[in-house]
């Protein structure tokens, strides 16, 4: 039998813990839905708190894919279990059978147009922080135009019941504050808002940044929740919004409104569930044996999980989770014997 | 504005209105408010459409009123309503239509508290029991009455005698569309477009030929409140909400406004008056108000019934500005007559807020 | 006019209209650190004044910032300059020196 594992999901934590299985003597095979490898990495412009260039850490990433079978454009169809190993069919006609799966499904974007007060899809000027990163890569988007008053709207579908997403995504805040230096970096006229319910700067150099955007770009932070968005005669945004510490509701006119829509579990999650028999949480989010001791255990032998898979992470988080998840296959298959 | 945006989310908030069969049931208070909305609605979908809509004189109130301003509990409220449903089931229907949409809010409300709570349902059951020894079955459908005109919008529009254009000029007239709060704020599966972009009325708007303006304060509450209107002392709070959507909405320059809810026509079309007397402001053309419609109305209109058996010498805003755009004939001198062209004393006219 | 009993009320939010802060802007040109402020309400919470009046130096701030200082101001003249908050402030930010800028800037 070949020493091989199949990876599920070519983002970042894929990628990684690919390389380093590779490393180990092992042919991994690397299973990835679209057409490129990367995940959201592939999508973003730079990192904070460094604003490292997220091109650059990719292709550091992908320079050396050799020893690892890549399918892009391919889906799990379906994983059989057979004694000590499984079956895994490819919707590219291929099959593989392995002793050890790796789950790195990573996240989706959580939907803005779903917040509908928003206006994300109708009102001209509303985009989301993928699409400003997008545009900081050079695509056009004729919504970001001169703006003069920008605000950035946090936790959009992320701690929100009603959008059925009670779990914090971790990284907008500081996404988002990073978001808000770089378009003032642009627009040094624009005055630019961030509305929070809770900044929470945890990393290393995240509080650094925070007192860099009040201090040196004058991003001004507003803590409540955005209420509703609307336009007016000139196309305006007008954005309604209770200033929890002034104990007022506001309202300004905006030129920009840039949503920090959350990380949720990908919807896929759920079949893929079913196919292993490993439940998800109730967020939908793979969850481990024991998520302190061993996030890249799974309850089920041969199913380990890293990166986003588990829960809304950081980049060099999910990046230490492919290593580490690299490592636990190693030493599970030693033991059951390859 | 992407209008397809719009259009999206209507697809996905569309209800499945049924054709026909239905037990109608009135409002307590448009009656006295706008008169012939009513009759004008059963004229429509019983005269010119020739459904089957029925009512019945033992109706009574769905205690709403009562049960927003906290007068009557929660139980009483359930087994008036109970018993509305009793006399359903005992005509022979199944799908049920009201006039008003604080009664469409209160009965989706009811009729979700007994899914999730059986046990209400029963001990109501036997409340209604006790009372009445009636018993009744939960409607199949419950529609707001403007979900049928809604509904039937382009059978409408086909038989337009006027359309909602400037008939001098061609262009579209711009409208302002007002949903009742209780319509799809509490349930915005339950409404024709959803919460945030509801569609009932904009459908019929655009069927007739008008054009949907959609300005900040769009969402906004027309001011009634209940309470905030219902104790005198509150009242201001009342008229400063209607103010707030007469300021966002002026720069738009509206043509009229349609609305849904019993409540909204009223304190949309009064307390313009009221604002007027007040502080000298008005928001039509040359002293003019906005004039303000029931969606029953402005299909009469658009069906070319006589503007006064509609009832729109009862508005507070004169309504001849619009019926001159939209080239609708009237004679001033019927306005203030009675039934059979009897004579009856012309009201009072306001000081700042011109009345023709 | 008619006297109805009732009347309009004022709309209690806050219209910030960009252009209309120039003092703000001035202020953060005599005090750049005003910017820092993260409006923990360490200095209200050690301010002398704020149990018997209406000081608050968290919410003075965030009022200037949002073009609303007409209704703020007034709460300054309740300041005895103590230094407590500058003591306490975790950004170090020289509150003393501040608001003895703000009563420079806004003419009180």
């Amino acid at each position: 039998m070949t020493k091989n594992v199949v990876v599920i999901g070519g983002g970042a934590s894929g990628i990684e813990a690919s390389r380093r299985l590779r490393d180990l003597g092992y042919s991994p095979v690397l299973v990835e839905k679209e057409d490129h490898l990367g995940g959201h990495l592939a999508s973003w412009n730079r990192l904070f708190p460094q604003m490292i260039p997220a091109k650059d850490i990719l292709k550091s990433l992908t320079s050396d894919m050799k020893g690892i079978e890549v399918f892009l454009n391919t889906e799990v169809i379906s994983i059989n279990r057979l004694k000590d190993s499984y079956v895994v069919k490819f919707s590219n006609g291929l099959s593989a059978q392995v002793k050890a799966i790796l789950i790195t499904t990573g996240f989706t974007l959580f939907p803005a147009q779903k917040k509908q007060e928003y206006g994300y899809g109708i009102y001209d000027r509303v985009i989301t922080n993928a699409d400003l990163e997008a545009w900081f890569n050079g695509n056009k988007d004729k919504r970001v135009t001169d703006p003069q008053v920008i605000g950035f709207v946090h936790c959009v579908g992320s701690r929100d019941e009603k959008a059925g997403n009670r779990q914090c995504s971790k990284v907008c805040c500081a996404t988002a504050v990073k978001q808000a230096i770089e378009i003032k970096e642009k627009f040094p006229d624009a005055v630019v808002y961030c509305f929070y319910m809770d900044l929470r700067m945890f990393g290393r150099g995240y509080e650094d940044m925070y007192l860099k955007a009040q201090k040196d770009y004058g991003i001004r932070f507003l803590r409540g929740r955005v209420s509703e968005v609307s336009e007016d005669i000139n196309g305006r945004l007008v954005v309604k919004a209770d200033d929890t510490l002034l104990g007022k509701p506001v309202k300004i006119s905006m030129d920009l409104l840039v949503l920090m829509s959350g990380m949720i579990a990908p919807e896929s999650n759920m079949e893929l569930s079913k196919m292993l028999k490993v439940l998800p949480g109730e967020d939908g989010f793979f969850s481990p044996a024991n998520a302190i001791s061993n996030p890249t255990l799974s309850n089920r032998d041969g199913v380990f999980f890293a990166g986003a898979a588990t829960g809304p992470k950081t980049m060099p988080e999910t990046l230490s989770e492919g290593r580490a998840a690299a490592l636990e296959i190693d030493s599970y298959l030693k033991r059951v014997g390859d | 504005m992407i209008f397809q945006g719009k259009q999206k989310i209507w697809s996905e908030y569309q209800k499945d209105i049924p054709e026909d069969h239905y037990f109608y049931v009135r409002s307590c208070i448009r009656q006295s408010f706008f008169p012939a909305s009513e009759k004008t609605f059963l004229d429509i979908v019983k005269g010119e459409l020739g459904k089957d809509f029925f009512e019945t004189p033992h109706h009574t109130t769905c205690g709403g009123i009562a049960y927003h301003a906290e007068a009557v509990p929660q139980e009483t409220m359930m087994t008036i309503i109970a018993r509305q449903f009793a006399l359903m089931t005992e005509n022979g229907y199944e799908n049920y239509v009201c006039s008003c949409i604080t009664s469409f809010g209160l009965y989706t409300e009811v009729m979700e508290d007994w899914r999730e709570f059986p046990e209400l349902e029963a001990k109501i059951r036997e409340n209604l029991w006790k009372a009445t020894k009636r018993e009744f079955k939960v409607p199949k459908y419950l529609a707001h009455a403007s979900d049928i005109i809604y509904k039937f919008r382009n059978e409408i529009a086909e038989r337009a005698k006027f359309r909602l254009v400037n008939h001098k000029t061609g262009a579209p007239l711009k409208v302002v569309e007002h949903i009742g709060c209780h319509y799809s704020k509490m349930f915005p599966s339950k409404g024709v477009g959803g919460a945030e972009y509801p569609y009932v009325l904009a459908g019929m708007i655009e069927s007739w030929g008008g054009e949907v303006i959609d300005y900040p304060e769009r969402r906004h509450c027309c001011g009634f409140g209940f309470r905030q209107y219902l104790v005198k002392a509150n009242r201001g709070y009342s008229m400063s909400n209607t103010y707030k959507k007469f300021e966002s909405m002026e720069p738009f320059e509206p043509d009229m406004i349609i609305t849904n809810c019993p409540g909204c026509p009223y304190f949309l079309d009064r307390w313009q008056y009221v604002i007027a007397e007040q502080t000298g402001k008005t928001y039509g053309k040359d002293g003019y108000g906005i004039p303000v419609f029931t969606y029953e109305e402005v299909a009469g209109l658009v069906l070319g019934y006589d503007p006064w058996d509609l009832g729109l010498q009862t508005h507070q805003v004169a309504v001849e500005p619009l019926l001159d755009k939209m080239g609708v004939p009237y004679k001033p001198e019927e306005k203030y007559k009675g039934v059979g062209g009897k004579v009856i004393v012309p009201p009072e006219f306001p000081m700042n807020i011109k009345c023709c | 006019m008619v006297n109805f009993g009732y009347g309009l009320t004022p709309s209690s939010a806050v219209k910030i209209i960009e252009g209309e802060d120039k003092l703000y802007r001035k202020l953060c040109e005599m005090e750049p650190d005003v910017k820092k402020c993260m409006a923990c309400g360490s200095c209200a919470a050690s301010c002398t004044a704020g149990d018997f009046t209406e000081m608050n130096l968290r919410k003075l701030i965030l009022s200037l910032q949002r073009g609303y200082y007409q209704q703020a101001l007034p709460m300054v003249k309740n300041c005895m300059l103590c230094g407590k908050c500058n003591i306490v402030c975790p950004r170090g930010i020289n509150t003393r020196h501040l608001i003895m800028s703000i009563q420079k800037i806004y003419n009180l």
